[in-house]
């Protein structure tokens, strides 16, 4: 299996890594970045967790080949709060009850960053749309939603 | 050949795949743009994602039933890094795209090493993860004609689990209609065969110019076009009474 030098900046931080081609980016982020706050769940696209941001569109780590990284920009959980500051949305996600185990919180907080980035007033609907495709065991998701509109109204 | 990554990850980790070389097609210059033509057709560059059609005023305004029928495709996840390419190249009969492109009659532009070629695209299923493509050739883009003003078209995906989740059954169609009839049908059904499964016997028993009223009994047919298996999004007798159904439906929208 070939290797290749992909170059891409993960929240702020300048990266050069040397990945085999058959890596996917959630094992260069959590095994080579230790950025291990990307969680790895079904391992097949469905349940979210391991949400990141590639140049702000939300996409499954695990299905993404690391050499794909390549020239990109992405974020992490980890690169949401600045300086030990939380961002609104994840102050609301404490203060409203967004999570209970914490498992599926980091892809959770990710696609809701991108969609506030998209639609800063989101109505229902649009949480719905976009949040559906993360999954959640433990609130009944309602947390989540009111976490996401008083986020958005801050 | 590797186009958006999503299924091919999945296929290399299930052991599926075992290729010695991989070419990406992502880094090709344009190959993701959606251009519009003069009589109102599209041209879908293969490594378009779902989320660039489904955002794409071109396809908004040529054929928005195209865009709806991306937009059911799985997760957003999937749909912002899945290519429409992909999606037609990788032939899952359950996958939304390539039922929605047969029902349009699309043209798949093939590259082969001396020449491009356009195939339609009914032409370039098989069966299940398999075309009609030869080692070495990949697809370009897909190019759909333009409407005339009495085209309607439709799709429909019945997922009674969950909303991302593949079809059950699901119904793409097309047709010219003029005062609540409807002429020159076209209906392809996904996830009950091996490849987009086209409804021959539903269209010939509509024929031209029928009522809505005929509807029943040519959905009725369809049971014998299609070959589902049992699986876990239901048994293949429920299937065909799904479809038949869905069917149905499919045509009284097109005329509503």
């Amino acid at each position: 299996m070939s290797e290749h030098i992909i170059r891409f900046t993960v929240n702020g931080v300048r990266r050069e890594q040397h990945v085999a081609a058959q890596r996917r980016l959630i094992d260069v982020l959590r095994d080579d970045c230790g950025l291990t706050g990307t969680k790895e769940g079904c391992s097949v696209g469905i349940c979210g967790a391991c949400s990141v941001l590639i140049d702000g569109e939300v996409i499954s780590s695990c299905l993404l080949p690391a050499t794909y990284a390549d020239g990109t920009t992405i974020t992490t959980i980890e690169g949401l709060a600045r300086g030990g500051e939380l961002t609104p949305l994840q102050d609301a996600f404490i203060t409203e009850g967004g999570f209970q185990c914490g498992i599926c919180t980091p892809g959770q907080l990710i696609t809701a960053t991108a969609l506030l980035a998209a639609h800063p007033r989101p109505t229902d609907t649009q949480i719905d749309e976009w949040m559906t495709s993360n999954l959640c065991r433990c609130t009944g998701y309602h947390g989540i939603r009111r976490a996401i509109h008083k986020a958005a109204v801050t | 050949m590797l186009a958006g990554g999503t299924a091919f990850t999945l296929l290399l980790r299930q052991g599926l795949i075992r290729p010695t070389t991989v070419v990406s097609l992502r880094r090709i210059s344009g190959a993701n743009r959606i251009l519009a033509d003069s009589h109102g057709g599209l041209w879908i560059g293969a490594m378009a994602t779902h989320s660039t059609v489904v955002r794409s005023p071109e396809v908004r305004r040529n054929w928005p039933e195209f865009a709806d029928a991306a937009a059911t495709v799985a997760t957003l996840r999937i749909r912002n890094q899945a290519t429409i390419g992909g999606s037609v190249a990788h032939a899952d009969p359950a996958s939304d795209v390539p039922v929605m492109l047969a029902a349009l009659d699309a043209q798949v532009i093939v590259r082969k090493p001396n020449a491009a070629p356009r195939v339609p695209i009914d032409q370039l299923f098989i069966d299940t993860f398999t075309t009609s493509l030869a080692p070495g050739e990949f697809i370009e883009s897909i190019q759909i004609a333009g409407r005339g003003p009495n085209t309607r078209a439709v799709y429909l995906k019945y997922t009674p689990r969950s909303v991302d989740d593949y079809a059950t059954v699901s119904v793409a169609a097309r047709a010219e209609v003029e005062e609540g009839r409807l002429r020159a049908p076209r209906i392809f059904l996904g996830a009950v065969g091996g490849r987009p499964m086209r409804a021959m016997s539903v269209e010939a028993a509509l024929g031209d110019g029928t009522e809505a009223r005929a509807f029943a009994d040519a959905a009725a047919l369809v049971r014998s076009d299609i070959d589902p298996i049992d699986d876990v999004r239901g048994s293949a007798e429920y299937k065909r009474e799904m479809a038949r159904v869905f069917v149905e439906r499919a045509l009284r929208t097109l005329v509503a």
